[in-house]
């Protein structure tokens, strides 16, 4: 099976996020970037559907930030065949839609079965990449999946409802799924592995056409209002504790 | 183009889920502002009840017995042909496992900007603005489409429901778009496994999120619980790396918790965890990122580590009882 994951990176969401000069972006210089979290666990469920029916797995992304080489190095380590990245000048923010748009004419030529990316991103602001590819690619979709089982012209999936109930379907390749979690934790990739890869590995380049526009634009962005935020307990993690208990204790919760 | 605004109606199981009233109520507002009205689109079969149960102005009721259960292709056919005649100025999907699957597809098949992670919605001057709640919740844009019309994916709790009131009218219509050769087949619905505690009958829940580190702490969040003679409920990445059993999470495709007092100890408070716990009475978070936004639902706060924390609470709690 020719599987294709698509992944891209997003702001460190434990760095301090700062509004850009004109008040309608982030700083983006200031932030650090990391694999989607989602993206992660598509990897994953590629590698493990790979190691249960063969075949080979392209990781491709856009690489906005200039830093998208180490994610692939990363994914080339825990079981990727092929790593590509779609170059050109991109802006830092550029949003699904466009990003969906690139992805479909680099993913097209590849001829895959299957193409996996994550369910979704804390940017997504103009929707999820997901659905969008499997619209450009004229492909069916099925997202919050967190099972992926190959079976000969179709993959069987399990999508998350709330409250843990399943829904089982059968989707007929080619098709593109947003995987939720992997069905087995992400596997780690040492260090060491990355940069031996990092050394040898041979990252395919496709330029860009154009940079896609925006049908949404953001004219203000901010922080929420910290409105009805918590009354914060300063002091050592014992005297938190002594805090906390007093609270119990009030609530009936702990009986002296 | 009308200046209508569609809401697609969410039901599993026989139920209209909550979203639904919640986003009707929001479409009447709106749709008053725009002097048009709030249509919601049901897609089911056998359903007429609960096209009955919304409290839009009016309900498009798709009976077919290929919408018996949510299939993403199907509904997207059934949406996009919806769409094309009906002409909405917005559509408004719910950031649901179903919404989700929907949204970003119809944006390419309609050519209409869609805005997610929606929270708060309305007309100025007779445009559309929509504020997305994005990075883990952290931070808000405000965004306007293009064009006059587009698509948006509403987050659960966002706006108050429509509640009591029955929609004024259904009309019972056939499928606008054929339903054969669906590349997506529906096989079954699978019912969570019953687990060994109910975290959703607890007064009292000690929460841990990824802060907790990893599986060999775990153990620190347990002797706490016991000592306090409840149970460890989690966020979701604790259970997806099976530190704790899945019937343990907290959240959008977890369960929803009501305790008296829910304790969330390295928990960031993304809005898909924030939707299983925010009615609990009185919420205390311990994060060491003082930006977390767990801090703006919780009443009380402290930035400490939980790995200290948690022996030291136990500690007290074992001292003190
Ligand atoms: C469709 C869908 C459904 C989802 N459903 C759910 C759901 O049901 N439930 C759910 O929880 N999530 C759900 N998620 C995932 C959600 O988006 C977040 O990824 C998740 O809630 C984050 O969990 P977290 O807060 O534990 O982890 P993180 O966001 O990584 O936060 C960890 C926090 O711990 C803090 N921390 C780190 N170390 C320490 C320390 N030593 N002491 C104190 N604090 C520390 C950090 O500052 C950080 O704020 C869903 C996502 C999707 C896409």
């Amino acid at each position: 099976m020719i599987l294709a994951v698509a992944i891209k990176q997003v702001p460190n969401l434990t760095d301090d996020l700062e509004i850009s000069a004109d008040g309608t972006g982030l700083d983006y210089d200031a932030l650090t970037y990391v694999l989607n979290e989602f993206d992660e666990q598509a990897l994953e469920e590629a590698v493990l559907v790979k190691e249960a029916a063969g075949g080979s797995v392209t990781v491709v992304g856009i690489d906005t930030t200039g830093e998208l080489d180490g994610a692939l190095h990363t994914a080339l380590a825990k079981g990727a065949d092929r790593a590509m990245k779609v170059t050109g000048d991109f802006d830092r923010d550029l949003g699904s839609e466009g990003q969906a748009q690139l992805l479909a004419e680099a993913i097209r030529p590849l001829a895959a079965d299957l193409l996996l990316t994550g369910v979704q991103a804390a940017d997504d602001r103009d929707g999820q990449i997901g659905p969008r590819l499997a619209a450009l690619l004229g492909w069916p979709y099925v997202g919050v999946v967190t099972h992926v089982t190959p079976e000969p012209g179709c993959v069987r999936v399990h999508k998350e409802y709330a409250g843990g109930l399943l829904a089982e379907f059968v989707v007929t390749l080619p098709a593109v799924i947003g995987v939720q979690a992997s069905h087995q934790p992400p596997r780690y990739a040492p260090v060491s592995k990355i940069r031996q890869i990092a050394k040898t590995a041979q990252i395919e380049s496709v330029a860009g056409q154009g940079t896609p526009a925006s049908s949404s634009s953001v004219r203000r962005m901010f922080k929420p209002e910290a409105a009805g935020q918590a009354e914060m307990w300063a002091g050592e993690p014992e005297e938190v504790a002594g805090k906390i208990a007093t609270l119990l204790t009030a609530k009936g919760l702990l009986k002296l | 183009m009308s200046n209508d605004i569609l809401i697609l109606a969410e039901h599993l199981n026989g139920k209209l889920a909550d979203i639904t009233n919640e986003m009707a109520g929001q479409a009447r507002q709106l749709a008053g502002a725009l002097g048009g009205q709030a249509v919601a689109v049901l897609l089911g079969s056998g359903a007429q009840a609960l096209a009955e149960s919304i409290g839009s102005d009016r309900v498009l009721y798709i009976d077919d017995p290929a919408l018996a259960e949510f299939n993403p292709e199907a509904y997207a056919r059934v949406l996009a042909a919806v769409v094309a005649q009906r002409q909405p100025r917005v559509v408004m999907l719910a950031n649901s496992s179903v919404g989700m699957d929907l949204a970003a597809g119809l944006a390419v098949t309609t050519g209409l900007p869609l805005i997610a992670y929606v929270n708060a919605l309305s007309a100025e001057d007779g445009r559309i603005v929509a504020t997305s709640q994005i990075y883990g919740g952290k931070i808000l844009a405000e965004a306007v489409p293009a064009g006059e019309a587009c698509l948006v994916t509403c987050l659960a709790g966002a706006f108050r429901p429509e509640a009591g009131r029955a929609a004024a009218a259904v009309e019972r219509i056939a499928s606008p778009a054929p339903l054969d050769g669906l590349k997506v087949q529906f096989v079954r619905l699978i019912e969570p496994e019953a687990g060994d505690v109910d975290i959703t009958q607890q007064a009292l829940l000690v929460s841990i999120g990824r802060g907790i580190g990893g599986a060999e702490n775990i153990e620190l969040a347990q002797e706490l619980a016991e000592a306090l003679g409840t149970v460890v409920s989690a966020s979701r990445p604790v259970t997806d790396a099976g530190w704790l059993p899945k019937t343990r999470q907290v959240g959008k495709s977890g369960l929803t918790v009501k305790p008296k007092v829910y304790l969330a100890f390295g928990i960031s408070g993304a809005p898909e965890h924030l939707e299983g716990m925010r009615g609990a009475e009185l919420i205390v978070a311990v994060n060491t990122d003082p930006k977390a936004p767990i801090f703006d639902v919780a009443h009380y706060g402290a930035t400490c580590d939980i790995l200290d924390l948690l022996p030291a609470l136990t500690e007290r709690v074992k001292s003190d009882t």
